[in-house]
């Protein structure tokens, strides 16, 4: 248990301009070889394979689950992906779909995206996706109180969504494309893990600019610092924008040169994405046999 | 509970040196066996029949032959410089030379690759740098001196500036491409005629850069590359057909050159050493800090006279910044310059290696407490790992010294006075670094902080707009920007 609570309006200040010199100096790293491989394996494994759409229905989230079961049964070996991610009423769907494959559903939730509700209709919202088997649940801040300069309100939001979560490991998204600077990001950050997030997540995918590399950046070095003071491991989210193997090769370098090892794994690390997997398969079947192949031989679940 | 585990923790990171290989190509290095004198727009051989070899740092293996420029060599050059300059480049119109130093740069990018690779292997320094900073840099400052050569009356209304005449340059070894540019691009846009004397360890992109010189049809004895050591220098220095003398290069020497151009009309700028102050205080963004403490002392391996080689850390934030600075140590990758993921490359030189290793040494004799990443590094060349220095003080030779080399002195202060006394108690003064969030601050400290360059919330940044030079011991005159004109006229 974290006993204190620090002040907020003290969080640490970010310089823009150097976080985003030290974000592209992730990109100049060459990953070639088995590194590669490894990293697109890696990245594969802790891919949250998502559908967020008014239209989603049982058909399509029982053939994006059979995807993420079998990423491309053409590559013997491959891992799959760490979770789906869907919306509550989908929950039950996804659950008994995957069986006992052991990929993790998560489900979005406490009026996602806007987070536009009062704390009783969240607490339910989340308690319904708990209910219906939910193994993680993606949470938004609530942004307008958080503009406003209410740190507790959203504290204590967070704690008490934490609390209804019971074993289900809460993520928490700071929604940064709405947040405006470095510095709020990190307060945010520090605010969601302080009251009790097991992850911190960049975004909704409804808001542009989704997950960017200097935003994460802000974010992981919030998680080394809160594991500096506390001990504590958080796991990060970006999710929104990253579609490419190339993009997932930088995220990874940069979580192993910021957090190290004991983070590249998908328990503390995921990429909320739906369209990443298949550009990660067509850059494996390329190691593998040396051409790229058409984007028609791999699923579009 | 929370209290008792701070600062205890520690990150692990030895998978982020396990990446594979990523060598650039050296197969776009056209390396001549032998080098000889460009004098004059040709490669001539030197009277002395003297060669010496120049080698790769990385791995001690010969790359070419140099030749050995002796005083009738130097003769030669500075009579074709005068030649060039009394007949042709004083008569050529300054829209002309305009027209030649753009040329000169655009050939710059178009050799970039084999610049960038050849800068590698002769200094040591990693790929990365060579390719991002070294050899674009270069031809900005080309860009960028072809601009003026046109505007000088702009640039010094109702002077009336003219050339000085032939300017006898001495460059390091520390950025052997880029120095030859901020020398010579200027010297050619002020209408001065040139003979460069580069570092005897890196003389081969400056020879490449004569390549390009004849490439670019440069008239004949504009530029004058001579190569060879410290005697070819002094001939240089002394020669007495010599209007100017820039130098950059150390202090000893530095010393020495204005002892001989003592009583005499000869022109001078010299940029020597220097032991930069970076300081962090309290209120600045510490993780950005923390790649500043690093780009400030690892850029380059250390070979930087404007290094941030002095950290000062204000005493509440000590703690969390050395924590940050340690782990961030620890994802450095030593290796081999020319792979693209090395961070830190080879020490220029095995007698450069030992200069280091001395005050390592040395400082540890001095009681200071040393921490060095246990990062691997190859069995053949010269490397050095990482290394901080703590519990040191002001009466620390590692502070005072410039050890030129990846070694960082940390100290703490208290308050703001403290720590500009602290900072300026040095017979150097090229360059700061100061990092807070505070602008005020910034400006309290940049105006009482004497060094030449002070940068706020950044480190080892350099634009062909903005002047560099220092004050007292890392001496005077500036290069880069208007000011850099300025050392090549009469006004």
């Amino acid at each position: 248990m974290i006993t204190t609570t620090p002040d907020f309006t003290a969080t640490p200040r970010i310089d823009q301009v150097g976080v985003e010199e030290r974000a592209s100096r992730f990109t100049k790293r060459s990953i070639k070889d088995e590194t590669k491989l490894n990293g697109l394996k890696l990245a594969l494994n802790m891919i949250d394979l998502t559908t967020l759409e008014g239209k989603d229905t049982d058909g399509k989230v029982k053939q994006m689950c059979y995807k993420a079961m079998h990423l491309h049964d053409a590559y013997p070996g491959l891992p799959t992906v760490a979770a789906i991610c869907v919306y509550p009423s989908m929950v039950a769907v996804a659950k008994k779909a995957l069986g006992d494959s052991g990929i993790k559903v998560a489900s979005v939730a406490t009026a996602f995206p806007s987070g536009q509700s009062t704390r009783d209709v969240k607490l339910r919202d989340t308690k319904y996706a708990i209910n219906q088997g939910a193994d993680e649940i993606d949470m938004v801040i609530s942004r307008g109180k958080f503009h406003q300069g209410e740190y507790n309100f959203v504290f204590d939001e967070i704690a008490s969504i934490k609390e209804a979560c019971g074993d289900a490991r809460l993520k928490v998204i700071l929604e940064t494309g709405e947040l405006g600077t470095y510095d709020k990001v990190r307060k945010a950050s520090d605010i969601a893990m302080y009251a009790g997030a097991d992850f911190i997540k960049t975004s909704t995918g409804k808001i542009q600019p989704a997950a960017t590399m200097p935003v994460t950046l802000v974010m992981l070095e919030a998680i080394r610092d809160f594991y500096y003071k506390t001990g504590k491991k958080i796991a990060m989210k970006p999710a929104g924008g990253i579609s490419k193997a190339k993009q997932a090769l930088h995220y990874l370098v940069m979580l192993n040169e910021v957090l190290g090892e004991d983070w590249m794994n998908n328990e503390w690390f995921r990429f909320g994405a739906s369209s990443l997997a298949n550009d990660i398969l067509m850059q494996l079947m390329k190691q593998k046999t040396g051409l790229y192949q058409s984007g028609d031989y791999f699923a579009n679940d | 509970m929370a209290a008792t585990k701070k600062n205890t923790l520690k990150l692990k990171f030895d998978s982020s040196r396990n990446l594979a290989p990523a060598l650039e190509s050296k197969s776009v290095a056209k390396i001549a066996e032998r080098y000889d004198l460009f004098i004059n727009g040709k490669f001539e051989k030197p009277s002395s029949k003297k060669y010496f070899d120049t080698i790769n740092p990385a791995n001690e293996e010969k790359l070419s032959s140099i030749a050995d420029a002796n005083s009738t060599d130097v003769n030669k050059a500075v009579v074709a410089a005068r030649t060039a300059y009394e007949k042709t480049w004083k008569k050529t119109a300054p829209k002309e030379r305009a027209k030649y130093i753009y040329r000169i740069a655009r050939l710059i990018q178009e050799h970039a690759r084999e610049l960038a690779v050849i800068e590698t292997l002769d200094g040591g320094k990693p790929i990365r740098e060579s390719r991002d900073f070294d050899v674009p840099t270069a031809a900005n400052h080309f860009f960028y001196y072809a601009g003026w050569a046109d505007k000088l009356e702009y640039a010094f209304p109702n002077r009336n500036p003219q050339p000085l005449g032939v300017a006898g340059q001495i460059i390091p070894w520390n950025f052997p491409l880029l120095m030859a540019a901020w020398k010579i691009a200027p010297a050619l846009a002020t209408g001065n005629t040139v003979v460069l004397k580069p570092a005897e360890t890196t003389s081969l992109t400056a020879l490449k850069l004569a390549e390009i010189i004849q490439e670019a049809d440069l008239p004949p004895g504009v530029v004058n590359i001579i190569t060879g050591a410290g005697a070819t220098g002094a001939a240089l220095v002394n020669h007495p057909d010599i209007n100017k003398i820039a130098f950059t290069g150390s202090t000893e020497v530095g010393k020495i050159i204005q002892k001989a151009i003592a009583g005499t009309n000869k022109k001078a700028t010299l940029e020597l050493g220097g032991k930069a102050a970076n300081i962090i205080f309290d209120d600045a963004p510490l993780d950005q800090a923390v790649e500043g403490i690093i780009n400030g002392i690892f850029f380059n391996q250390g070979h930087v006279c404007c290094a941030g080689s002095r950290l000062f850390v204000q005493e509440s934030v000590y703690k969390i910044v050395l924590q940050k600075l340690k782990d961030r140590m620890e994802t450095l990758i030593v290796g081999d310059p020319l792979d693209k993921n090395t961070d830190i490359g080879a020490i220029n030189s095995k007698q450069q290696l030992e200069v280091i290793n001395k005050y390592l040494k040395l400082g540890q004799q001095e009681g200071a407490e040393i921490f060095q990443t246990n990062c691997g590094i190859p069995k053949k060349g010269f490397y050095c790992r990482p290394t901080i220095f703590t519990n040191v003080a002001q009466s620390n030779r590692i502070v005072q010294e410039e050890i030129f080399g990846p070694v960082l002195a940390i100290q703490t202060f208290r308050t703001e006075d403290e720590v500009i006394e602290k900072a300026n108690n040095t017979p150097f003064g090229l360059s700061a670094g100061v990092w807070t969030d505070k602008g005020s601050k910034i400006f309290n400290m940049t105006s009482k902080l004497k060094a030449g360059v002070i940068w706020a919330n950044t480190y080892n940044k350099f634009d062909p707009v903005s002047p560099f030079g220092g004050f007292k011991e890392s001496g005077f005159g500036r290069e880069g920007g208007l000011h850099g004109l300025g050392a090549y006229l009469k006004v």
